[in-house]
């Protein structure tokens, strides 16, 4: 009975050997490879990158393999991984008006410059199985041409002062802090820089919920898709013993800008304001997640009333990452048995007195 | 024995897993701590390769002070044997190689759930406490920027308020865990979960106590010889919990009892929750009434095999 209750090395040892017999399965059946799970469960990959915070296909792939494809448990393993790796330097930031575009569309405007290109995308396949192999199309091997002029929709608007203005300008030369969520604990009031690192690595579930909520009402924004695009960005990296940035390497990002509505105030004519929305990978259900919540976390910045979770910044930011909930969550199967055993005496102990009452009430 | 050396660290990673920069803001983070004691310092907690919420923040603090002459010992619920426990001792044997320990006396460094070890803690030693919520008042107040100001104004009425309610309805206060402190006349500090059972062992405390709370990005500490006092009334003075029987192992009285249900027919033993203090009393003779013919003590080979359950489940049968 009393062997139940205790654990022990051997026990640990065990299940980490049985976990991994069940993890390989039938051993009939050909063992995915780390570059299969990379190439043909991309969007899976994306995921774990995104949440982990880590860009690296074929170590999410790994990580997604060696979960068994529990994504939180993949997106931990990036995660733990990616925090011993050594910090070199902060990155230039990413030009996506210069991005290698594979799809790139705007429910603003019927047609903009460099066009509507839809791109890889699901959103207008009928969602039925294909059971026959032989019925499923074609793939197109032609590669999608990403050298398309595309300038953003927003600095469209921005022209005619319709949008509130970028406070970044590549040409100023002013340095401007960025806060570092990985280095300096978040402290309350948080900056949108922080609120955005926060939401990019946040639970896209935990976001999709909030931006949902806000559509229906909870924290309304009016929000319009002004733009998403899905492709390639150079990544630079300013070398100190150079004094130049260097190119080191590709990365696929999805972003979205979110146009809502503002009414303006006394001093301020009424504009469009925005929600912002970046995600490694392709995923614009997070990336529009993300600007939905980015832009109701503004409500402050614009005099709005703050009552919807969505608005809540402690509520969103200290929620949203999913390595910290399902180990919170999942810590309750810890023994909790001292614990436990002290509510066990105290309610002994008032139901007697309770009892004791009774009796004398009756008495 | 129960002292175990371990001579390999591992590949690739650094002595105690965190690398030197991290260990350094930790430091600076604990030696604020103590210089403040009860306040809670935030501190740029990072992802360890177990869960949060199983003890980061201890890790994270155990790493950071932890040398190579340094014995560890780790328990949860008061016990060397429990499976996390096990696992997080294993992962200082394996990755800063140190000695380790299921004996409190021998142990420089005692990382700690929810208890505090029944045996007095000597200067040379370090109790760190695994925290899930730093905030004592977190659950009267959610939100940290109310709570950061109530602990600046020392403004802690929102806690009496929560206790004497208690006593209205119960006539007890009816926090029986986690039941909050003074530390040093000023701050209020959430203990962790141990029971109140254990509060007093931290007034007063010959060793150094520091608290790491990995998922809430919090350290906080009581140095030495520091008082500590749990909340209470003149007229509703603080109470330790007390428990009627004793140790069905050792015979042990006046120490925290885990309660084991051994039969089908609801058949009890309590026994102490710090198997160490058992094992020694059952070594020194020590006999419960529920030893039945059974040896007091069964010497084991190897501390890899110093399980309670083999120790028990032969006493019991």
């Amino acid at each position: 009975m009393y062997v139940a209750v205790k654990g022990g090395e051997k026990a640990i040892d065990a299940a980490h050997r049985l976990l991994a017999d069940r993890r390989r399965g039938d051993r009939d059946l050909p063992e995915l490879s780390d570059e299969q799970i990379a190439e043909q469960l991309f969007v899976g990959v994306s995921r774990v990158m995104a949440e982990g915070a880590l860009y690296d296909p074929k170590l999410a792939g790994r990580a997604i393999r060696q979960a068994r494809g529990d994504m939180i448990e993949a997106i931990f393993l990036v995660r733990a991984y990616r925090t011993t790796l050594p910090r070199f330097g902060y990155s230039e930031p990413l030009d996506t008006a210069e991005m290698e575009i594979q799809r790139r569309i705007s429910s603003t405007f019927k047609d903009l410059p460099g066009g509507q290109v839809l791109g890889p995308t699901f959103d207008y396949t009928h969602r039925l199985i294909d059971f026959n192999e032989d019925e499923a199309l074609e793939p197109d091997h032609r590669p999608v041409d990403g050298s398309i002029d595309a300038p953003h929709v927003m600095k469209l608007l921005d022209k005619d002062d319709l949008v509130e203005r970028i406070n970044y300008d590549p040409a100023d030369d002013t340095e401007i802090e960025v806060g570092d969520i990985t280095r300096q604990p978040i402290s309350y009031p948080a900056d949108r820089d922080v609120r955005l690192q926060n939401l990019a690595r946040g639970d896209e579930g935990f976001l999709l919920s909030l931006g949902y909520s806000t559509q229906r009402g909870y924290g309304r924004t009016h929000p319009f898709v002004g733009e998403i695009r899905y492709g390639e960005v150079e990544l630079e990296f300013f070398v100190e013993e150079l004094g130049f940035s260097v190119s080191i390497g590709d990365i696929e990002v999805t972003e979205c800008d979110m146009v809502n509505q503002f009414k303006g105030s006394v001093d301020k004519a009424p504009q469009f304001t925005r929600g912002y929305g970046l995600v490694f990978g392709q995923s614009e259900r997070k990336a529009m997640s993300m600007s939905l919540v980015d832009r109701a976390l503004r409500c402050d910045e614009f005099g709005e009333e703050r009552s919807a979770p969505a608005q809540d910044e402690e509520f969103v930011l200290s929620h949203s990452d999913n390595v910290q909930a399902t180990g919170f969550v999942e810590h309750l199967k810890l023994p909790h048995y001292v614990d436990f055993q002290a509510e066990l005496a105290l309610l002994r102990q008032l139901r007697r007195e309770h009892e004791e009452t009774q009796e004398e009430a009756t008495e | 024995m129960a002292t175990k050396t371990h001579d390999n660290t591992t590949v690739g990673y650094n002595f105690a897993y965190l690398d030197e920069q991290t260990k350094r803001m930790i430091r600076r983070a604990l030696l604020k701590a103590v210089a403040i004691p009860g306040y809670q310092v935030p501190f740029a907690s990072r992802e360890m390769p177990m869960p949060y919420g199983w003890g980061t923040g201890g890790v994270q603090v155990t790493a950071s002070v932890i040398g190579q002459d340094d014995t560890l010992k780790v328990i949860d619920q008061g016990s060397d044997d429990t499976t996390n426990a096990v696992s997080i001792r294993k992962f200082f044997a394996k990755t800063a190689g140190v000695k380790t320990t299921t004996k409190t006396n021998e142990a420089s460094i005692i990382q700690t759930r929810h208890r505090i070890p029944e045996e007095k803690l000597q200067e040379h030693q370090i109790l760190v406490y695994q925290v899930p919520i730093p905030e004592p008042l977190r659950f009267l107040e959610p939100r940290e920027t109310e709570t950061r100001k109530l602990h600046a104004l020392e403004e802690y009425g929102l806690m009496h308020v929560r206790l004497y309610e208690d006593i209205a309805q119960h006539g007890h206060i009816s926090k029986t865990y986690a039941y909050p402190v003074k530390v040093d006349g000023r701050y209020m500090m959430d203990p962790s979960p141990t029971p109140k059972f254990d509060n007093p062992k931290m007034d007063n405390c010959q060793a150094l106590q520091l608290f790491g709370a990995g998922r809430e990005s919090r350290i906080y500490a009581i140095p030495p010889y520091t008082k500590v006092v749990s909340l209470d009334f003149e007229d509703h003075p603080f109470e330790r919990t007390k428990f009627e029987n004793s140790c069905g192992l050792c015979g042990a009285e006046g120490v925290y009892l885990d309660e084991v249900i051994v039969d089908d027919n609801g058949g009890r033993l309590f026994c102490c929750s710090d198997t160490d203090y058992c094992e020694q009393r059952r070594e020194a003779g020590h006999r419960g009434d529920m030893l039945g013919d059974a040896p007091s003590y069964v010497k084991s080979s190897a501390e890899a095999d110093v399980t309670a359950s083999s120790h028990h489940s032969a006493a019991l049968e």
